[in-house]
């Protein structure tokens, strides 16, 4: 197996794991972390096609690098506007949970994360 | 091996005019964060007038040279450089929310001043930087040619509608928008993915030059699967609408149009473009058929639901979950169409004037169940007697949005829907026809509903608990007329839509 394959396979795994996180977890900072896995394995995936992509010679296509600085800056903004927007429903609200009616079924709220 | 773009490789005439309605709202957000207050509604104004005259003459630039109008960046070729393509598709959609936009900024003016005596308050200059923000994600959206600047633009358009969901700075509010994020994030994530596995088996992103080379395999299909999926979640198709009504119903008023009526059609169109113009050669007309099948359960759930409600904005938002459904009845029957050799643009044209008559009817109807919210202090349907003595323009216009959403000649939901469901018929899908049909039914239930209660004579004694300014009803009604008339396209001497798409791009036949 070269090395290619290996980062290839590893990002198919992040994105695996970060897939079951967004989706069966029910808190929004675990989700957000989630997010991030999985685009982790998208970077990990352009990066390994990045050099698998380089056969003429040279140490790697340059074109995905590039995208790639995009996606993370994009990843990034994401983030940090989902962690303001917890932080702001933490403020308002005492807790945080998605759930439409959930001061009145679950008054005890254990600390995210 | 067919293939539905044009791709000439050099800027054509009136190309920077799409640099201009991208950079044009941009640079009006960013003056009117400079400026602040009163200063950011007037930019913000004076740029909606701006972008729909840039939009005009790009239709112009299209219409007189009949074929897609190019810019390429910095004068680099794909696959090099980056190109920015306006078709047929996408000048309509860039005329449509430019008028869309202007209404809503003329209706958000009484909403969203600044109190005399204030220097500055939040919610209305986030307003204004943020309906500019979604104006121009939106124009990236419909012009870019290029697969990563479309996910680029998509953020955008997410982080641009996120906090719209969010103005009023409640709690349900908030975790309505931090629901939408998470679905959106979920959903860009996806699409990324299949981006990414695109770009390592065809070496490309640019739409025209990927349309030719990819072919049915694996990894296409993969890329397709994942990419299709995450543009669902973004768009609200059933079964991933879940975050959709609390979201656009919690919103100020005009916050929802833009959402309900603009934002949505974003991903749906990066959908179209994907399935029409991308994988033109590798999607089945099975493959499709699903598609439309959620779109019909859409129709059908959305409509039950939003006949059970018992507020007006959240019946409104429910209505959007169906109307969503109809826009992607038009894959099969292009699909259809396609693969018995005849002329897709009927199914194509249909899908794009539901898109637009969607568009402006749900604005004009959100922006009505605004005023009647300021007028009656609630929006019970239970209660709207009173309404049409207080006003009548509006409830004229909620009317009119209704007719063109059931379907009623002469808007433009019936031009739509009867090209839709003679696509249907013509390619032996029936059963579209039918689903169409017993949807349009359920809309007129609850629109009517609607119409009777708030024509109902008000109490003895009752008064309005505010009045509101008559352009904000004119700008109501405007809107709804717009989708009424809508219908009218069809004399429309050439067909602009497929202005720079050639004829049949032969879905399912590689």
């Amino acid at each position: 197996m070269n090395a290619p394959t290996l980062f290839g396979l590893c990002a198919a795994a992040l994105v695996g794991i970060g897939l079951y996180g967004l989706i069966v977890n029910p808190r929004p900072l675990r989700k957000i972390l989630a997010f991030n896995l999985v685009g982790t394995g998208v970077f990990l995936l352009f990066g390994a096609i990045a050099r698998r992509g380089a056969a003429v010679g040279m140490d790697g296509d340059p074109v995905p690098q590039a995208l790639l600085i995009t996606g993370i800056v994009v990843a990034f903004s994401a983030t940090a506007l989902a962690v303001a927007l917890v932080q702001r429903l933490f403020d308002e609200a005492g807790s945080v949970t998605l759930a439409p009616d959930a001061p009145a079924k679950a008054p005890v709220e254990p600390p995210d994360a | 091996m067919p293939h539905s773009l044009s791709t000439p490789d050099v800027t054509t005439p009136g190309g920077l005019l799409l640099v201009l309605a991208v950079l044009v709202p941009f640079v009006g957000m960013l003056a009117g964060m400079v400026l602040g207050g009163r200063g950011a509604r007037r930019v913000a104004l004076a740029t909606l007038v701006a972008g729909l005259a840039i939009a005009i003459a790009i239709a112009d630039a299209l219409v007189r040279s009949g074929d897609a109008v190019v810019y390429l960046l910095g004068g680099w070729a794909p696959p090099l450089g980056v190109a920015l393509r306006a078709d047929g598709l996408a000048v309509v959609m860039l005329l449509a929310v430019a008028v869309v936009i202007g209404g809503i900024g003329v209706y958000a003016r009484a909403d969203f001043g600044t109190p005399p005596g204030v220097r500055e308050v939040r919610a209305p200059l986030m307003f204004w930087l943020l309906l500019l923000a979604v104006w121009g994600s939106l124009n990236l959206v419909f012009v870019s040619g290029d697969l990563f600047t479309l996910y680029v633009a998509l953020e955008l358009l997410t982080f641009a509608g996120v906090p719209l969901v969010s103005l009023g700075g409640s709690p349900e509010t908030l975790r309505s928008a931090l629901r939408y994020l998470l679905y959106a994030l979920f959903g860009s994530v996806l699409y990324l993915l299949g981006a990414v596995l695109l770009y390592g088996a065809y070496g490309t992103l640019d739409i025209v030059l990927l349309a030719a080379r990819v072919h049915p395999e694996p990894v296409t299909w993969a890329a397709a699967a994942l990419m299709t999926g995450g543009l669902l979640a973004k768009t609200a198709l059933f079964p991933l609408h879940l975050w959709l009504p609390p979201a656009h119903a919690g919103a100020p008023a005009a916050a929802s149009a833009v959402l309900s009526g603009l934002v949505i059609k974003g991903s749906w169109f990066l959908a179209v473009r994907l399935w029409l113009d991308v994988f033109a050669g590798v999607v089945t007309v099975p493959s499709a058929q699903t598609l439309a099948a959620l779109g019909a359960a859409a129709i059908l759930v959305g409509n039950i639901v939003a006949l059970r409600q018992a507020r007006l904005k959240l019946l409104i938002a429910y209505s959007t979950v169906a109307q969503i459904g109809y826009l992607f009845l038009m894959f099969p029957l292009a699909a259809g169409l396609a693969a018995a050799q005849l002329d897709s643009a009927a199914a194509v044209n249909g899908g794009l004037l539901q898109a637009i008559s969607h568009a402006t009817a749900k604005a004009a109807m959100f922006m009505a169940a605004g005023l009647i919210y300021t007028t009656l202090g609630h929006d019970r349907i239970a209660d709207l007697r009173g309404v049409a003595r207080a006003l009548p323009m509006t409830l004229v216009a909620f009317a009119l949005g209704g007719a063109s959403l059931i379907g009623l000649p002469p808007s433009g939901g019936f031009l739509a829907k009867w090209l839709l469901v003679s696509a249907a018929i013509t390619t032996a899908q029936w059963w579209w026809a039918l689903v169409m049909l017993v949807g349009g039914l359920l809309t007129s239930a609850y629109v009517f509903i609607v119409v009777v209660r708030a024509l109902a004579p008000a109490p003895e004694g009752w008064t309005p608990k505010a009045s509101v300014p008559r352009y904000q009803e004119a700008a109501v009604l405007a809107l709804a007329l717009c989708s009424f008339l809508l219908g009218m396209a069809v004399f429309c001497p050439v067909d602009v839509a497929g202005i720079g798409r050639a004829v049949a791009p032969g879905i399912g036949s590689p």
